[in-house]
């Protein structure tokens, strides 16, 4: 059975139709690229799972249970973790702890506990902080554990976000455009970490323009234009789909 | 203790020391002749502090703009005043009513409004306080007594001990504020402070991160009013006599500039603003009509030297050193990206 599943997913802003009637399914521990050009509403369509947006009508599936119009917070406690597109860090604060916001919606210590430091409390916080340290060391960032998010370079700071997102324990990590914005050296060491995510038991679904990495890493592609889904299948099986290159490239008139 | 051992707790131990010597100081104070003004004056220094440190959590953690903070105080005072001068209870036993009616009305009050941003909020806030100010001026329900105030209110009685004179409230009001600062220590360098961080810094991520927004503000706010309630019985004791006239709006402003003053909900900067903005304005009121105009003049002196707040908010420090390069990297044995694994200072 797949691990998320959206059956005809409807959304509207106004009169704009940005997702129209959308159905793609996400089979456990693949990686799953969602493609097409600007303004296709492929960043909708990922509000849509992450409960930022409701849908019109349609409803979203994940490991069988209906999620659509329930809240962010709730959805990244059933294993729904997403990075941004403009990238949401928590600037002015450690990289350490911009891990540990991920860690949040697996801790228990509230008001009181915290504030009289019970002693689960404190065991929590340290474990917490064990397995933030683990993340960052998975994307490499973890011997500055300590410096300010808002100084890290463009491409690290995506890999900072990789990190927090792994840290809420995901089985779905969404990624949106995770290598805009880097160099090729950068997306070639993305394009591993997007493989060792995979390792780990964690499903991916990720937006991407550079076709180079999703044609890589990809099992399967599923392509958007204009808010409808165009075609879905394998890279090869897109790459040679006519509709898909119509999309990209126009046709000629003399056609 | 764990706490201590788990993270470098330098402001932790700079507290000790400062209240340590504020206790020596008060000593030497209440020996030498005329030492009573300045222990008052403490005293002032100490109420607003602490209630200083109880919008802290909403406006300084949060980073919610709550402009009425003193109808919280209030509140608390009012009920403290109520409870012992017509039913005659011990003001000791008035403390957990105070702080629990004082949260309840700020969560009843802060739910409707709660999602309003910025300087929205402000200004319902504002109007909240107001609109308790005037009740209490009305005699509301008879119990307030109007404009005049509640008169005779008993000192607070602990253990058989009366605490009368300016020196013995003196370890009263800092002995509350040293607790106060703190438990709000603790709470700071937990879950649930960097969640109130996390909320006032980005509440998209914070939301995407599974940090329930709205409950979160609410707790901040009913926890914030819960203090000041507790403040209110402090004070209510400490001036005997309470009125309207004491919670108006001005006081709401004091206390947001010395948050904001402060700079980014620093606790030693809480403190050190405290001092610098209350201990500066009764300083102040021996220069007569002068005084308000002086007051201004260093306030727009202090936002020109330092607009970013007398203390940098400080970042949490984490012993997670020995951890640095125990776990395995997804990228290969090279550590981060091309920039290297330091962050670069882009400034």
């Amino acid at each position: 059975m797949s691990l998320l599943s959206l059956q005809n997913v409807i959304k509207k802003f106004g009169g704009l139709t940005a997702v129209n009637d959308v159905s793609f399914t996400v089979d456990e521990q693949s990686v799953v690229g969602l493609i097409g050009p600007n303004g296709a509403g492929k960043t909708t369509v990922f509000n849509l799972i992450t409960g930022n947006y409701a849908p019109l009508s349609g409803t979203v599936t994940f490991r069988g249970q209906v999620i659509n119009g329930q809240k962010p917070y709730k959805i990244v406690q059933q294993g729904i973790a997403r990075t941004f597109q403009n990238i949401r860090l928590f600037q002015q604060m450690s990289l350490l702890e911009n891990v540990l916001a991920g860690r949040h919606c697996r801790m228990h210590a509230g008001l009181f506990a915290s504030m009289f430091c019970l002693p689960w409390q404190q065991r929590e916080e340290k474990s917490a902080v064990e397995r933030a340290m683990q993340e960052l060391a998975f994307v490499g960032l973890d011997a500055g554990y300590d410096n300010e998010a808002g100084n890290l370079s463009y491409g690290n700071q995506r890999l900072l976000e990789i990190a927090r997102a792994l840290a809420t324990d995901p089985k779905l990590i969404i990624l949106d455009e995770p290598a805009g914005g880097m160099n090729d050296q950068e997306t070639a060491a993305l394009t591993e970490l997007i493989a060792a995510i995979q390792k780990r038991g964690i499903t991916v679904l990720l937006i991407e323009h550079d076709m180079n990495l999703v044609m890589n890493i990809c099992q399967k592609l599923v392509v958007l234009e204009y808010g409808a889904k165009i075609a879905e299948g394998t890279p090869e099986e897109i790459k040679s789909n006519p509709k898909v290159i119509e999309a990209y490239l126009g046709t000629s008139d003399d056609e | 203790m764990e706490a201590l051992k788990q993270t470098r707790h330098i402001g932790f131990w700079t507290g000790i020391v400062f209240f340590a010597l504020m206790a020596v100081l008060a000593i030497a104070l209440e020996s030498s002749s005329g030492g009573n003004t300045w222990l008052r004056t403490l005293n002032n220094i100490g109420i607003f502090t602490a209630l200083a440190l109880s919008l802290n959590i909403i406006l300084g953690q949060t980073g919610l703009f709550n402009m009425g903070h003193i109808a919280f105080f209030a509140l608390g005072a009012y009920v403290t005043a109520v409870l012992n001068s017509v039913l005659g209870w011990p003001i000791i036993y008035t403390l957990p009513f105070a702080a629990c009616i004082t949260a309840l009305f700020a969560f009843v009050v802060a739910l409707p409004v709660i999602h309003l941003r910025g300087d929205y909020l402000l200004v319902v806030t504002i109007g909240i306080s107001e609109i308790l100010r005037i009740a209490f001026v009305n005699d509301i329900f008879g119990l307030t007594q109007g404009p005049n105030g509640i008169t005779g209110i008993q000192r607070i009685e602990l253990f058989g001990y009366r605490f009368m004179s300016q020196f013995a409230q003196f370890y009263l009001i800092w002995g509350f504020v040293a607790i106060t600062a703190c438990l709000f220590y603790f709470l700071e360098h937990s879950r649930f402070g960097r969640a109130l961080n996390y909320i006032k810094y980005d509440e998209v991520a914070a939301s995407g991160n599974g940090v329930n927004i709205v409950r979160y503000k609410l707790i901040a706010f009913a926890l914030g009013a819960f203090w000041a309630g507790m403040v209110g019985t402090i004070y209510a004791p400490f001036i005997r006599t309470i009125s309207p006239g004491l919670f108006e709006f001005k006081e709401s402003v004091l206390l947001f500039a010395i948050v904001i003053l402060a700079g980014g909900g620093n606790i030693v900067g809480i403190v050190l603003a405290s001092f610098l903005l209350v201990g500066m304005r009764d300083v102040l009121t021996m220069f007569g009509d002068w005084s308000m105009l002086l007051f201004g003049l260093m306030m727009v002196v202090i936002m020109i030297i330092r607009p970013q707040g007398i203390m940098k908010p400080r970042r949490r420090q984490y012993n997670a050193g020995h951890l640095v390069g125990k776990f395995p990297s997804g990228i290969g044995k090279k550590a981060g990206l091309s920039a290297g694994n330091q962050a670069e200072v882009v400034e």
